[in-house]
């Protein structure tokens, strides 16, 4: 099973190479699923959520999960 | 309750007759509306056109969870949110948020948390392109209080 992996707005556009998917068996929790997408740091401003709720970065993920990363909202 | 993700222009004002039209007349005394749009000058810079990103499925399930908010804080009878996406011009709007409730205190707080709460829930980002041709990602909202 995987942990399919989105970025969006601007932070797709900085992270070089992002995995779409993960192996699912080895992300705990969000933050971890990072670490397996991409070489670089977590931003510090990055949001998150787990199949289209907010979640922090230390939330847990399972097998099969959409996570995405995000910068902070700017709509209205 | 509605949520609607335009990605051309729309008219506030038609969409909120017609949704209007849907309701049942008489049975709400207040109406309150707040439309957004976009401007031509940001952070001193003059802005020719923005692009509005989101995250399909997230939006609607947030906007409709903020929906949800505001009938559990406020006694109202009907709401609206109307959102754009895509590429948008200077002057045309961005979003609209209405309410329709008994009276009028409902009305206009639970419009403005409606507001209010997008701006910090709803996964849109906003990118403009100045001037010159160049761009840049917004990276933050304006303080709403």
């Amino acid at each position: 099973m995987t942990i399919r992996v989105k970025f969006f707005a601007s932070l797709r556009e900085q992270i070089i190479n992002p995995s779409t998917e993960v192996d699912g068996s080895q992300a705990k929790t969000i933050s971890d699923v990072w670490a397996l997408a991409t070489d670089e740091p977590m931003p510090a401003h990055v949001l998150c959520s787990v199949n289209l709720d907010h979640k922090d970065p230390g939330d847990p993920v399972a097998d099969g999960d959409e996570v995405a990363f995000f910068p902070p909202i700017t709509g209205g | 309750m509605a949520v609607l993700i335009k990605s051309e222009t729309f008219n506030p004002a038609s969409l909120q007759a017609a949704h209007e039209s849907s309701l049942n007349t008489g049975s709400f005394g207040a109406t309150a509306t707040f439309i957004g749009s976009m401007r031509n000058v940001n952070e001193g810079d003059d802005v020719i056109g923005m692009m509005l990103e989101h995250y399909p499925g997230m939006t609607e399930k947030e906007l409709e969870a903020i929906i949800e908010d505001a009938r559990s804080q406020w006694p109202i009878d009907d709401a609206l949110i109307v959102h754009r996406v895509g590429d948008i011009k200077p002057g045309e709007p961005i979003v609209l948020t209405a309410v329709w409730s008994a009276h009028r205190a409902a009305a206009f707080d639970a419009c403005r948390f409606l507001m209010e709460a997008l701006k910090s829930r709803a996964p849109f980002w906003k990118k403009e392109t100045l001037k010159d041709g160049t761009h840049r990602w917004v990276e933050r909202n304006t303080p709403g209080y």
